[in-house]
């Protein structure tokens, strides 16, 4: 039955190929007995979950959907994304620094990548909450405030979220930053480009290629660190769940409409993670217009930015610099 | 008497407890073609380095086209120059790198047009048409789309000296642009060279296209160990070296 007993009627290209080998593969038996002994147990797993009769499957119906659980599903969004651009802008000015020949600058970075780095998140969190217990008010002489009315919940989140993101973010453009050649900052500042300059346009742009696998890993790290803040009392969708079962005393079919949600999200930014890791793996080859995206995502308004390189005829206004 | 192009005296520098350059002393015409010949070592590409300040000079004065390099000189003393108007110095030199050091994000025509437009605030429509024309005059009117990696070495060695020519230079310098080249990809890039110099730029080539430096050089310089050994036409140092230093490198490399 094999192709080798039938007479030739390929492309002559294939005619003097000698037959694919026909050999019975080595059987991994270990792995198979391995293989069916994890199946097996799975599946008892997964039907001791699915009969309990002590978890209410519909109550997890019930609530997935329900305002209170969305409204926190919307708060841990905005908190994973505005963590997550607080932690970037911060992380590219501690690498800059960090990478700077100025012994100050380097030394505070240093420091404060040792600090945020080196205390548990939840500490930093809850550090940020009770601020109002040092600092009673914010400011400066006549110009202050009630550090509680500042310093609400979600913005002490949001403080301990990104401050503490942007220590590793430092790390990882760092990373980014020493990997590209020397010689294309070299060749930048022959032309007569300024430090600044050369930065912004020549060795970040190259860097986002080592900087973006890690950065969707902190991405998904952030997604799931954000329900750390339910324990200063901000409406997450951890928060939002418990706040249900304390009310229902349903705890398990709650903590499971959360993780549904959670598990959402992750793989939504997993797809994305493993889109951009792709376009950037083409690396220096990488199509300008996704490049330009990403650029102007990551500073909006710049009138010089790549992509009014690329489009000849763009002009300053197109990139919104105009008001 | 006109200004030379570029004036070194005594010019020191060392990095750590090695000191590179010992005191060189030499001048560059303007529209003349200068070859700088050494063995590997002898601080040829430090040199030049120096000339757009990708190095600081220890001792001694180098000037570019009467400007003092990196400094500024007030009422007798020697003021250092920012970063800022370092920067504007090098806008008038450009530099061609062994390794071509093209930005690889960008394609060969962004890679032309970006010095114009960043760094001079240009007009985009005018900075392009001159990119192009450029590209046309180092033969790659046809890859301006391309990527570096796209391109040959000696295509990208091309786009690298049209980069440079796109600020307008008044002084090009050359650090072993074919040293990193297949040798069939030699000629195109030492062809552009030549057209360049027939054009009337002043060039400092470090090579060891020994037949380029006779055919193409005005004046060439032996350098080793940091000093300049012997200079003349090329004719004569290539024919009749003088120094046993001279004679050795020559006899290897020719
Ligand atoms: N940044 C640096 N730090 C320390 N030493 C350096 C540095 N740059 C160059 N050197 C040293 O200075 C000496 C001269 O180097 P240079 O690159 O100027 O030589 P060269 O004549 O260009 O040689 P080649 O033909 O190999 O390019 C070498 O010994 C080199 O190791
Ligand atoms: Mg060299």
């Amino acid at each position: 039955m094999s192709n080798s007993n039938e007479p030739m009627t390929g492309p002559v290209t294939s005619a003097d190929r000698p037959a694919p080998i026909q050999a019975i593969p080595v059987r991994h038996w270990g792995q198979m007995i391995a293989g069916v002994i994890v199946i097996a147990l799975l599946a008892a797993f997964l039907y001791a979950v699915a009969t309990n009769q002590n978890i209410d499957w519909s109550i997890v119906g019930e609530n997935l959907f329900n305002s209170t659980i969305l409204s926190g599903l919307w708060i841990t969004i905005s908190l994973t994304i505005l963590s997550m651009i607080i932690g970037i802008v911060l992380g590219i000015g501690l690498a800059i620094m960090r990478l700077s020949p100025n012994r100050v600058l380097n030394s505070v970075a240093a420091g404060y990548i040792w600090i945020f780095r080196g205390t548990p998140q939840l500490v930093q969190l809850l550090l940020w909450f009770n601020l109002a217990l040092f600092f009673p008010r914010l400011g400066i002489g006549d110009f202050s405030v009630d550090t509680n009315t500042v310093i609400t919940a979600f913005v002490a989140a949001l403080l301990g979220l990104g401050l503490n993101e942007g220590a590793y973010m430092a790390e990882i453009v760092r990373g980014g930053i020493l990997s590209v050649d020397h010689g294309q900052s070299e060749a930048s500042m022959a032309l007569g480009m300024r430090r600044q300059k050369t930065m912004f346009k020549i060795v970040l742009p190259q860097a986002m290629r080592v900087i973006i696998p890690p950065m969707g890993n902190d991405l998904i790290t952030m997604l799931k660190m954000t329900s750390l803040v339910t324990v200063i009392a901000a409406p997450d969708l951890l928060n939002r769940a418990q706040t249900i079962s304390v009310r229902n005393f349903y705890i398990f079919e709650l903590l499971i409409v959360a993780s549904i949600w959670y598990l959402v999200l992750t793989t939504i930014a997993t797809i994305i993670q493993s889109r951009l890791e792709k376009r950037f793996a083409r690396g220096i080859a990488a199509r300008p217009s996704t490049r330009a995206r990403v650029l102007k995502n990551l500073k909006p308004g710049r009138v010089e930015s790549i992509a009014a390189v690329t489009e000849p005829n763009a002009t300053p206004e197109d990139h919104g610099v105009k008001s | 008497m006109t200004t030379p192009m570029v004036k070194a005296e005594d010019v020191h520098k060392s990095f750590g407890q090695v000191e590179v350059l010992k005191g060189i002393n030499l001048e560059v015409r303007a529209r003349e073609v200068f070859c700088l010949l050494g063995p590997s070592g002898s601080g040829k590409s430090t040199f030049l380095r120096c000339i757009n300040h990708l190095e600081r000079v220890d001792a001694g004065r180098l000037s570019v086209d009467g400007q003092l390099v990196g400094y500024k000189e007030r009422a007798g003393k020697l003021y250092e120059l920012n970063e800022n108007e370092i920067a504007d110095q090098r806008q008038d030199i450009g530099m061609v790198f062994q390794r071509f050091n093209l930005f690889a994000h960008m394609t060969a025509l962004q890679n032309v047009m970006m010095a114009p437009i960043q760094v001079r605030n240009e007009p985009k429509k005018d900075v392009r048409e001159r990119a192009l024309q450029l590209l046309e005059r180092v033969g790659l009117a046809d890859q301006s789309h391309k990527y570096p990696s796209q391109l040959s070495g000696g295509q990208q060695q091309r786009v690298a000296i049209a980069r440079a020519l796109a600020m307008k230079p008044k002084l090009m310098l050359f650090d072993e642009p074919t040293s990193a080249l297949d040798p069939e990809l030699v000629g195109e890039v030492l062809d552009v060279m030549r057209n360049l110099a027939e054009s009337g730029m002043t060039m400092i080539v470090v090579t060891h296209e020994i037949g380029f430096a006779r055919e193409v050089g005005d004046s060439l310089v032996f350098m080793d160990a940091g000093v300049v050994v012997e200079q003349g036409t090329p004719r004569e140092v290539l024919s009749n070296p003088q120094h046993a230093r001279t004679q050795a490198f020559l006899s290897k490399v020719l």
